[in-house]
């Protein structure tokens, strides 16, 4: 078996630019998830029963079925509800958005719960509405205690997004593909992305479990 | 979308040209996510058991070689995972395997896809089994040894009993994961639910895709709530009274 490389060159620009939207499909939903997230958890965590309820089915509802199916749903349907042929690029930034949300607030729901109750009674005695109280002494702390699993799961999702290939979007790994088609280099390109994955999250994951040793808070 | 016909009962209907029905290409992929699913969480239980344990022996070296199986499995994409297995791997082994692999092995979207996401949920496992290890006491590995037990009968007989116990939940959502992941497996061609579903909603555009996408959705729930009861159920039965949440 000879590998040849010598292709590579050429599709140097094509790589870069599938890898550019991985990365910017990551971080929009890394942003989106975690702010949708985070609404989801508070709703979750109300004393509003049809909130909670609702929050909960929607919750359950995208952990119970693949990431596949989900890009599928929403690539026929934004289409078919807005009559604008958005591409598959631009449909999966809102197909993991609302994906996302769903295992993120999942994740600040369990640092909201690690706060001590005493805090929303201290914050409440103090004169805080429940948005200051939120603001100001719940999230700062449920945050810090639940960073390394939001960033864990981002690294997570990063390899996720590798999976809009299924719909022909050119990410890292539809880039690949369609360099390797072109070409004939099918083992080399596919070699070449799993390095590429696995040397980003990997390093990812070190940085993450530095970073958790440094701030976890010692009681 | 005004002008979407709503047509609930499509599923039932034949596709034309043929003697099929929908619902059998829905059933039929259905049958085979389960099949690969549960396939493929033998592997997954199998070889993540023994990694797990090889993270916990005393070897440095090789619990060493088990991390580094656990990080190559944990950061590449599943979907990646399949490609080098199914396009790469007969071409990295010697050529008359090559050449069996690519032409003669039996079901080769079937067992790629076992191999595939075996191995990348045995990683997985393997950290549970681990934790499920190392939150045991240490004195009952000392206890199971100083009873005369090799390290071996210790793992088998002392430890692993209540590791596995321990991490039956976490074990759970790893199970549950695995039907979800088995969608990926389309990516290769087996006809599994959503390789059937983008067949009915993409090439064969006459059938409603709303309507079969909601079938295809309600069906993976049924699948997920129904593997969530089952380990459940194997939760409670495998309880030891007085430790862990056993009560009674």
């Amino acid at each position: 078996m000879n590998l040849d490389f010598s292709t590579l060159a050429g599709a140097q620009d094509f790589l870069w630019q599938g890898f550019k939207y991985s990365l910017s499909l990551t971080v929009s939903s890394m942003v989106i998830g975690i702010f949708f997230g985070t609404l989801l958890a508070m709703a979750r965590l109300s004393s509003i029963k049809p909130l909670q309820l609702a929050a909960a089915g929607y919750v359950n509802l995208f952990r119970s079925v693949p990431l596949v199916l989900v890009i599928f749903w929403f690539y026929i349907l934004v289409p078919l509800l807005t009559g604008v042929d958005v591409g598959a690029e631009r449909s999966a930034y809102l197909t993991f958005a609302i994906f996302e949300a769903a295992y993120y607030c999942e994740i600040v729901r369990a640092g909201i719960q690690s706060i001590p109750r005493g805090q929303i009674a201290a914050g409440q005695a103090m004169g805080f509405t429940y948005g200051q109280n939120m603001r100001y002494v719940i999230l700062p702390q449920a945050f810090r205690n639940v960073v390394p699993l939001l960033l864990t799961q981002t690294i997570v999702l990063f390899q996720d997004t590798s999976l809009v290939y299924v719909v022909g979007a050119t990410d890292l790994l539809g880039a690949a593909d369609k360099v390797a088609h072109r070409d004939g280099t099918l083992v080399e390109m596919y070699i070449l992305v799993a390095l590429l994955y696995f040397c980003i999250s990997f390093a990812l994951s070190q940085a993450v479990k530095r970073l958790h040793a440094r701030i976890a808070i010692v009681r | 979308m005004s002008q979407y016909q709503w047509n609930w009962s499509v599923v039932l209907e034949q596709v034309s040209g043929t003697e099929e029905f929908y619902y059998q290409w829905l059933l039929s992929g259905l049958g085979w996510t389960i099949t690969t699913a549960l396939s493929a969480w033998v592997v997954a239980l199998v070889v993540g058991s023994m990694i797990g344990v090889l993270r916990t022996v005393p070897s440095r070296w090789v619990a060493g070689l088990a991390t580094a199986y656990v990080e190559l499995f944990r950061n590449i994409p599943l979907i990646v995972q399949m490609f080098l297995w199914y396009f790469v791997l007969p071409e990295l082994v010697p050529h008359t395997t090559g050449i069996w692999m690519k032409q003669s092995m039996p079901l080769p979207e079937f067992t790629t896809a076992v191999v595939a996401l075996g191995f990348f949920t045995s990683a997985r496992v393997a950290e549970q089994v681990r934790t499920g290890i190392l939150a045991l006491p240490r004195g009952q590995k000392s206890a199971g040894l100083a009873l005369g037990f090799t390290l071996g009968q210790t793992y088998r007989y002392v430890l692993l009993p209540m590791a596995y116990r321990i991490v039956i939940p976490p074990l759970t959502s790893e199970f549950m994961n695995i039907f979800k992941n088995s969608a990926v497996a389309l990516a290769i061609g087996l006809t599994e639910l959503t390789f059937q579903m983008r067949q009915i909603t993409g090439e064969y555009s006459p059938a409603n895709p709303i309507e079969v996408m909601t079938v295809v959705s309600a069906m993976y729930l049924l699948v997920a709530f129904s593997v969530n009861r089952i380990m459940a159920l194997i939760e409670r039965k495998t309880r030891v009274p007085g430790y862990i949440s056993g009560g009674h």
